[in-house]
């Protein structure tokens, strides 16, 4: 199971031919409360760093980026009457959308762990 | 994922509480041009809701205060009814009041509080708390425009905090029990644990509270005492915002500013009957025909249906998809569970209850008009 970050603060997880996309514990908790999130049409394809989900907090509303490109298989509904659960568990329960990869080759410019570790670090 | 936090280049001016808001884990951000706490660790949505049940303190000496000094009551409520549309002559000792510095054209430069002095000796004084934003262009304002005998001090020098919620009045006085008994927009000078200050009952939270200047050099000391205190947290921002958004209350900036009228903004009430019949402020032809006849846009408040939050600038459509206005504040309100936001409508439009569209990143939200404010004002009972 391979784990890739985007310096906008992503994760992909990599299972099989699709992917899990979230936002990390760091976006989470520098977003503040999240109090809602709009997420795409099953079927939607989307481009790399194209919108793939919005995430609302109490001060403001932020885009939530495609780390690679892909179709939307499955969205995460249960985030629509509890978005507090990007904040409780950004890499599990939090996630927001599910991709059939367009084009594994894009995961290799992204960072892994220890690498995105080292980049928030930086921030 | 977008930061939500835009980051500005200038070099940030910053509080006598700076350190103290980094030693408490505060997220600073630029705020007008200062340094200032968003929030603490806590987050927004707990600050919020403690000051709606316990006290919250907050740092807003990033404000403009300032004193207008003359040689009685009467000269100085004078030269600011030039410039405002409140009654300020009617001021009683220690009286504060709500209004806003007009342009010619009766849009609202800045809005801010006025108090008049509780001191005989200081009769002729009022204090003034102006926006950090504009304080520099306010204060020329006035100061260009005062008559003979009338000058503008500014108070750099003092720090302000702010301590907000239902048990504040209890808390505060056990520093200074004169607060216990002052009414509703009232202030006095007095000593918080032997320390000089100045302390009106006002806030910004629709909540009972204080305002509390002080000397710079002091207000650690002040801050400290507080937030000693089981009762009081440190409050950001982020919840300052929510807080005064549920209170259906106007941010400069962004619910009212140069383009918009005091009946625009639905601040009649700060208009008192004298100075809306008489006039004498700047905007007033302008400003008494729209009490008149009725001005062509109001401030409402917006519930939106469901939980997505309608933000600043969103476009209000009528239930017919026509145009009718804009939203100038809007997030999620803690208290009220779900989204709330300020907008203008057409006056036809403004009725409570009406059918309205919000165009949020191209979809179409319903949502109601809705009275303000969203969560009951609980201001102290006592009249001034």
């Amino acid at each position: 199971m391979t784990v890739k970050f985007t310096k906008d603060h992503e994760y992909i997880r990599v299972e099989g031919d699709t992917a899990v996309v979230g936002i990390t514990d760091y976006a989470q908790a520098q977003l503040g409360d999240v109090v809602f999130v709009e997420l795409p049409e099953l079927g939607r394809t989307v481009a790399k760093g194209g919108e793939a989900a919005v995430v609302e907090s109490v001060k403001a509303a932020s885009e939530v980026f495609a780390p690679v490109s892909g179709e939307v298989v499955a969205v995460n509904g249960a985030l629509e009457e509890a978005p507090g659960t990007v904040n409780e568990d950004p890499l599990g329960k939090g996630w927001f959308v599910r991709l059939r990869l367009a084009d594994p080759a894009e995961l290799d410019g992204l960072m892994g762990e220890d690498d995105y570790k080292a980049y928030v670090a930086s921030l | 994922m977008t930061e939500p936090d835009a980051t500005g280049t200038a070099p940030l001016a910053v509080t006598p509480l700076n350190a103290r808001h980094r030693a408490l884990g505060a997220r600073m951000v630029p705020f007008a041009g200062y340094d200032m706490p968003v929030q603490y660790a806590d987050g927004i949505m707990a600050e919020h809701l403690w000051v709606r049940e316990n006290a919250g303190l907050f740092d807003v000496s990033h404000m403009g205060q300032g004193f207008l000094i003359g040689a009685d009551h009467a000269t100085v409520a004078a030269a600011l009814e030039t410039l405002c549309p409140a009654d300020i002559q009617a001021l009683r000792p220690g009286q504060q009041r709500y209004t806003q510095l007009l342009g010619e054209d009766g849009g609202i430069l800045d809005d801010l509080m006025a108090t008049r002095s509780a001191d005989p000796a200081e009769d002729g004084t009022l204090m003034l708390v102006v926006n950090a934003a504009g304080k520099e262009a306010d204060w020329a304002h006035i100061a260009a425009r005062l008559p003979a005998g009338v000058r503008l001090m500014r108070a750099d020098h003092r720090a302000l905090l702010a301590l907000q919620g239902p048990r504040a009045a209890e808390v505060l006085a056990r520093h200074c029990p004169e607060a216990a008994d002052m009414g509703f927009m009232t202030g006095i000078a007095t000593l918080f644990d032997g320390i000089p200050v100045h302390i009106s009952r006002s806030g910004y939270t629709g909540e009972d509270g204080f305002e509390i200047s002080v000397r710079a050099g002091k207000v650690e000391a002040v801050a400290d005492a507080l937030l000693g205190e089981p009762e009081v947290r440190p409050i950001g921002l982020g919840a300052r915002d929510s807080l005064r958004l549920e209170a259906g209350l106007c941010l400069y900036g962004h619910d009212i500013d140069t383009t918009t009228t005091p009946v625009e903004a639905a601040l009649v009430w700060s208009m008192q009957k004298r100075r809306r019949e008489e006039g004498g402020f700047p905007g007033a032809d302008r400003i008494r025909r729209e009490l008149a006849e009725g001005p062509a846009r109001v401030r409402v408040g917006l519930l939106p249906e469901g939980r997505q939050p309608a933000r600043e600038g969103t476009e209000i459509q009528d239930a017919e998809g026509r145009k009718i206005g804009i939203v100038t504040s809007g997030g999620f309100g803690p208290s009220v569970g779900g989204p709330v936001a300020m907008g203008y409508v057409e006056p036809a439009l403004a009725v409570p209850g009406t059918a309205v569209q919000l165009i949020v990143r191209g979809k179409s939200l319903p949502a109601r008009v809705a009275p303000l404010p969203f969560v009951p004002n609980r201001y102290a009972r006592k009249p001034a």
